[in-house]
């Protein structure tokens, strides 16, 4: 692997039959062909404690999935590990996922961030919301921007996207 | 009917609480108390909003993509499913008994997914509260509290759930939407390079499997008045056994003992699950609630899963998870254990079990070899069983001339113990909430009972957003009196 790109590994979390859901296989489609140096995609429908085991070795962690209760239609923000456990679901958040690598791996995990992508329906048999059909080309184009430097510092990537509409965000890095 | 604590008379002079995670995701849970002025608890309810587009989202497809697509249900469990659709499409297509090869291959998925969902269950989801108690600090009820007093649990859960995903990528293709199991039979064997892989590590995970039957045996020793009594309740059991009575997961005849471990029907076949069962439908819950047609709603009503399976059996068919099973029957003294949390020490016996099954299936020659596929001319109808995870599952279909599905009904595991998650949280409530001040510690009490169970509420989307629970006390003129709010 090239010294300038940094292992990276992306989770794209979703199920292609539940509407709005499918914005993460579907972003994970391009992604492949983009065919990014040192970037390891794993596609699941959600994320479990065994995600912890792939994440060994990364230097820098990316999440994309669909999500809810968004201001804007794409949204990346850093992360830092929080234990959770959901009282009705066996899935685990991005930062609960952090948490069993820190637990696991008995150090702190790889700087990690989250791009989530906003969603509406997330029906069995539905297909995309036109909302969300609109937010996965905003999501693409921030993914081309994460991946076209490839040694770039994400926290300044951060910074170049607007995270909330009308407003750009900070540099953030993730606290452990 | 009405059970003790289901509805309250003066429904609204009683203050409620809602315990709603706020979820995006078509099926969740929530609890509701009603509390009266005294805070006595006069009714509690589980509802589970279960998904119901399982049907019309099968229904019109050609019977082949089924095993495939019902995958695409639920993320927790879709080995269950697969299988199950296979099952029964065996049947739909006379194509019914399948390959020695293909069974093999088959229970070797089934038993690798056994294995997964038990280990992510326990290590996971319920360790922290058997290890802390249900009033330990919310940062210490969490997985990172278990690694901290017992460091090597939390790393071998981990590492048990990856062994089994390993066996499902090997038998089905890979680990989600595999294409493994077909009507008919299987349509690969396992490789050698797989084969090699698994045998390296399955003495290795008996190992791990044992430990964590010593583990829940040492919790539950270390409390039995907690154990024992914590929302505990008689039930009716079922489910599958085989010819011989024996414990097994992939397949045989349906029973069912009552709450006196009495049999009350031995050896159903498969295919007249419907004349056992009935579903009753009730105005507050999008759920059904199954029961035992000859029995009715009221004394008809059982649970599924590790806790009825484990004692439904006549024996365990490998010799540390029997061994495990005698001991379980021996806490009961000559009656069936009907404490909700010995669900976790069951759940164990069957990891144990399904570590000991894969080992001597790897063993089987079978595996690698010998025809996969029988070919069936279409009997039209069928109906498949397998005892997943969480308990019996059942899928039903009906195929047209034009091999598209015109009918598919399925009953989840999760179906079947409504009755008995119900009963658990008003037994839960009545004997610890009712006449407290609620505390977000008394609260999780309800989330241990419905743990236990381990629930699979269809919920095959995970997009992002929080999760919290949200407990609001809300007065009869609405104004909310407490509210409590846990971040997920």
């Amino acid at each position: 692997m090239s010294a300038s790109a940094p292992r990276t590994v992306v989770f794209v979390v979703g199920n292609r039959s539940r509407g709005d859901d499918a914005l993460g296989p579907l972003l994970a489609e391009r992604l492949e062909s983009l065919g990014a140096p040192g970037v390891s995609l794993i596609c699941d429908h959600q994320l479990q404690i065994e995600h912890a085991l792939d994440m060994a070795g990364a230097q820098r962690v990316l999440f994309v999935d669909a999500a809810q209760g968004l201001a804007a239609d794409v949204e990346l923000r850093a992360l830092a590990p929080e234990p959770g456990r959901a009282p009705f679901s066996h899935a685990l958040t991005p930062t609960a996922l952090l948490a069993v690598y820190r637990q696991v791996h008995g150090r702190p995990p790889p700087p990690a961030w989250v791009l989530a992508v906003a969603g509406e329906s997330f029906a069995l048999g539905a297909g995309l919301s036109a909302r969300a059909a609109a937010a996965a080309e905003q999501a693409w184009a921030v993914l081309q921007a994460l991946f076209e430097h490839p040694a770039a510092d994400w926290a300044d990537a951060a910074a170049l996207m607007q995270c909330r509409a009308g407003e750009r965000t900070a540099p953030n890095r993730p606290q452990d | 009917m009405a059970f003790e604590l289901e509805t309250a008379d003066g429904r609204d002079r009683l203050r409620r609480v809602a315990i709603d995670p706020v979820s995006r995701v078509e099926g969740h849970g929530k609890v509701t108390l009603l509390i009266d002025e005294h805070d006595e608890v006069r009714e509690a309810r589980l509802h589970i909003v279960e998904f119901r587009g399982f049907e019309v989202f099968i229904q019109g497809r050609p019977y082949w993509e089924v095993p495939v697509m019902v995958q695409r249900l639920c993320g927790i469990c879709p080995v269950s499913h697969h299988l199950a659709a296979a099952k029964a499409l065996d049947v739909a297509t006379a194509a019914a008994p399948i390959t020695a090869s293909a069974e093999k291959l088959r229970r070797l998925m089934h038993y690798g997914q056994i294995l997964q969902s038990h280990a992510l269950h326990f290590f996971h989801l319920s360790s922290p509260d058997l290890l802390f108690g249900f009033e330990s600090e919310v940062a210490r009820r969490n997985i990172v509290g278990v690694a901290a007093a017992y460091p090597d649990i939390a790393r071998q859960g981990v590492l048990l759930r990856k062994f089994g995903q390993e066996v499902i990528r090997a038998t089905a293709g890979k680990k989600i939407h595999g294409t493994g199991a077909v009507p008919g039979g299987m349509n690969r064997h396992l490789s050698a390079e797989d084969h090699a892989l698994l045998a390296r590590d399955i003495d290795r995970v008996i190992d791990w499997s044992r430990a964590a039957v010593e583990l829940v045996k040492r919790l539950y020793r270390a409390d039995p008045a907690l154990y024992d009594v914590f929302g505990s309740f008689e039930s009716a059991f079922m489910s599958l056994v085989r010819a011989d009575g024996a414990m097994d997961l992939y397949d045989g005849g349906l029973r069912v003992r009552d709450a006196q471990g009495h049999i009350l029907r031995d050896h159903v076949p498969d295919q007249d699950y419907h004349r056992l069962i009935c579903e009753e439908v009730k105005p507050w819950s999008y759920m059904k609630f199954p029961f035992l047609r000859e029995l009715g709603p009221e004394t008809g009503w059982y649970r599924v899963g590790p806790l009825a399976r484990v004692q439904n059996c006549d024996f365990i068919p490998t010799p540390h998870a029997e061994a495990e099973r005698r001991e379980f029957i021996d806490h009961g003294q000559g009656r069936p254990v009907h404490a909700t949390l010995a669900y976790h020490w069951a759940r164990m016996i069957e990891m144990l079990h399904a570590a000991e099954v894969i080992r001597a299936l790897l063993a089987d020659p079978d595996l690698r070899s010998g025809e996969l596929l029988r070919p069936g001319t279409g009997a039209r109808e069928g109906v498949g069983i397998i005892e997943a995870p969480r308990g019996t599952l059942i899928h039903h279909y009906r195929i047209g001339e034009d091999d598209l599905v015109t009918m598919c009904n399925l009953i989840v595991s999760t179906t079947h113990n409504n009755q008995a998650m119900n009963t658990a949280v008003r037994e839960v409530a009545k004997r610890y909430l009712s006449g407290r001040t609620l505390t977000e510690g008394l609260l999780n009490h309800i989330e241990v009972a419905i743990r236990a169970y381990d629930p699979c509420l269809s919920c095959a989307t995970h997009a992002l957003g929080q999760m919290p629970l949200v407990v609001e006390l809300v007065c009869t003129d609405g104004t909310v009196h407490q509210r409590l709010v846990r971040k997920r």
